[in-house]
């Protein structure tokens, strides 16, 4: 009831692929294409803000941004002109330095401008190096060091179950970031509690800060260590829109226990020079490289 | 709960607290499998609806405290001093940064542990704290004090850490002073004019009997129980080192960065006035009665009123 639909006028000119069977789960009435198209203008505004800034973190924005449109265009239950409204489901981005990423969702939402995410990273801007929650509307969490995110979304599913709520609890984290141990504490806690309204994604992008996450530290089979503990899983392509839309849903609507989905990604996915390139974990396109990518984007 | 008969012991006034704060209903508590000693175990028998057990993971305590502050509950989550500290990015990070209203207790702290040794004997957690942004840090000294000061942390307008303790220890208040408690407002325990003795913790009651000896040499020490160590009560600070003096800062914690540094970091600042500290010398404890362990580290009642002498013939 408090949802409010999708504000901008582009909806009618995009032709709907979508199947009737993911539909009906998709409360902001987006199909496919808009969606795919929707990534798009994200994955431009990512680039555009980090050129601008010259710093941040384009990797993992660009491998995160297909499931987070994909979450954000279909369940998840916010309200866009009371961004604050309590019984809104949380979108916790474990995973803060892809704020980016947020930072165009958000904008594609109408909860923050294009003036607002070109301040990216400057003295004063709402849009803050790592997402934050004190900072921006519409971020539930205040992120930066990793492995904590899903821990502060168990503490949100725990309160919704005291409210009574149906609010859902979505939290995404970095398959690097599984690495913390903080994270495998939270995930046993998950299962033990029951907690059927907390949803993970992981971004299996394979890359890290340093380098590939193989050659870091690997992380192994994360599918199975996750359902060992005690959840549900599925493992999707996370930029097969369709694949995405068909397990949000599924998580979505698992409630008996707590749901987690594998997105297999491509570490800046999108711009040729910058997929599956550990150098774009944490780094700016210069001014060539942005004509370059802006162009591959168009 | 049973009723210490000599004294009492500040982490069953936080337990008794707990139970009385229980009428609000956004109030939970989380545990990471030391209900028992840090005594939410009494809110957990009445409220189970309302505890959580984290199993022994005290960084995810930390943020599962954080995203129920965020919905609006009020968290309470405790373990031992020390265990706290394991969580402390985590507290910097998710609790402090964003000023949430979670609300963390560490018991058994201090080198009054005892017997337990150096490794659970927490000596450096309200330094650590103090640094934080947003923190409000209190050390109650007794039973009564803890039970009221836990009383008034759900009103704070950010995050609290406050270190309780195991063992009993005389009291310093009683149902009558309790009232007179304030958070970040010292408690002027005892009057004098010739050396202001500032202290918190199990120190209180030390400091209240250094006094004592003092007055039979002639000497008026007053006695602060600086309960809150931040906010520090900088009023009352200027106040008392003007009419004294002189200072002893008595604390069971480090002298580096708890309330000795805090006391000191303000009096370089102002009234430069002498100052002894009273506290654990750089270094860490180990197994033992806890007076025996004050002796060996220079923290009795005697050693106090030593420091209030050096302090007085320092002026």
């Amino acid at each position: 009831m408090r949802l409010k639909k999708y504000q901008k006028n582009w909806k009618a000119s995009i032709a709907f692929t979508i199947t009737s069977a993911i539909s009906e789960y998709m409360p902001f009435n987006m199909g496919i294409v808009e969606l795919e198209e929707m990534a798009l203008r994200c994955r431009i505004n990512i680039i555009k803000m980090i050129h601008k800034s010259q710093s941040g973190h384009p990797g993992g924005s660009l491998s995160a941004i297909d499931m987070i449109v994909g979450l954000y265009g279909t369940v998840l239950n916010i309200d866009t002109s009371n961004p604050n409204w309590k019984d809104r489901d949380r979108f916790i981005m474990s995973k803060g330095h892809a704020s980016p990423a947020i930072y165009s969702i958000l904008n594609e939402f109408g909860i923050i401008n294009e003036k607002d995410f070109m301040s990216f990273r400057t003295l004063g801007s709402i849009c803050q190096g790592h997402v934050d929650m004190k900072w921006t509307d519409g971020v539930d969490f205040s992120a930066g060091s990793l492995g904590m995110g899903l821990s502060f979304g168990l503490g949100c599913s725990f309160a919704a179950k005291l409210d009574n709520s149906q609010r859902n609890i979505w939290v995404m984290v970095g398959d690097g970031e599984t690495q913390e141990g903080q994270l495998w504490e939270a995930i046993m806690a998950a299962d033990f509690h029951s907690s059927g309204n907390l949803k993970l994604i992981v971004d299996r992008n394979g890359i890290q800060n340093d380098d590939f996450v193989s050659k870091q530290m690997e992380v192994g089979n994360l599918s199975k260590k996750i359902e060992s503990f005690g959840w549900e899983v599925t493992e999707i392509d996370g930029h097969n829109m369709e694949e995405i839309c068909g397990a949000i849903k599924w998580a979505n609507d698992g409630q008996e226990r707590p749901m987690a989905i594998i997105a297999n990604t491509i570490k800046g996915k999108g711009v040729s020079y910058m997929e599956n390139n550990p150098s774009f974990h944490g780094k700016a396109p210069n001014d060539e490289e942005y004509h370059i990518a802006m162009e591959e984007l168009s | 709960m049973s009723v210490p008969s000599e004294g009492g012991a500040s982490r069953d006034g936080y337990g008794n607290a707990l139970l009385r704060l229980a009428e609000n209903s956004d109030v939970v508590v989380l545990e990471a499998d030391l209900g028992k000693s840090t005594k939410s175990c009494h809110f957990r028998s009445k409220y189970p609806e309302r505890t959580f057990s984290l199993g022994i993971a005290e960084q995810n305590m930390m943020l599962v405290a954080a995203g129920l502050a965020s919905s609006g509950k009020i968290p309470m989550a405790s373990t031992f001093a020390i265990f706290t500290e394991r969580g402390f990015e985590q507290i910097r990070n998710g609790i402090a940064r964003p000023c949430l209203k979670a609300h963390i207790c560490g018991s058994h702290g201090g080198i009054h542990t005892g017997s337990d040794g150096s490794s659970a004997q927490s000596i450096e957690d309200l330094a650590i704290y103090r640094t934080l942004p947003n923190m409000t840090i209190i050390h109650p000294a007794d039973d009564i004090s803890a039970e009221e000061l836990t009383m008034q942390v759900v009103d704070l307008e950010g995050p609290s850490y406050m270190r309780t303790i195991r063992n009993k220890v005389p009291r310093s208040y009683s149902e009558e002073t309790k009232n007179e408690l304030k958070i970040g407002k010292g408690s002027l325990l005892r009057d004098g004019n010739d050396v202001v003795i500032i202290c918190c913790g199990v120190m209180v009651s030390k400091s209240i009997d250094a006094a004592i000896i003092l007055e039979k040499e002639g000497i008026n020490a007053a006695v602060i129980d600086m309960h809150t160590i931040k906010p520090l009560d900088e009023q009352m600070l200027d106040l008392w080192s003007k009419k004294c003096r002189c200072i002893v800062t008595a604390e069971d914690h480090s002298i580096i960065g708890g309330l000795g540094s805090a006391i000191a970091e303000h009096n370089s600042r102002t009234n430069l006035v002498p100052m002894e500290m009273i506290g654990v010398k750089d270094r860490f404890g180990e197994s033992g009665d806890s007076e025996e362990l004050f002796k060996i580290m220079s923290m009795t009642t005697e050693d106090i009123v030593k420091a209030a002498r050096k302090s007085i013939s320092r002026k």
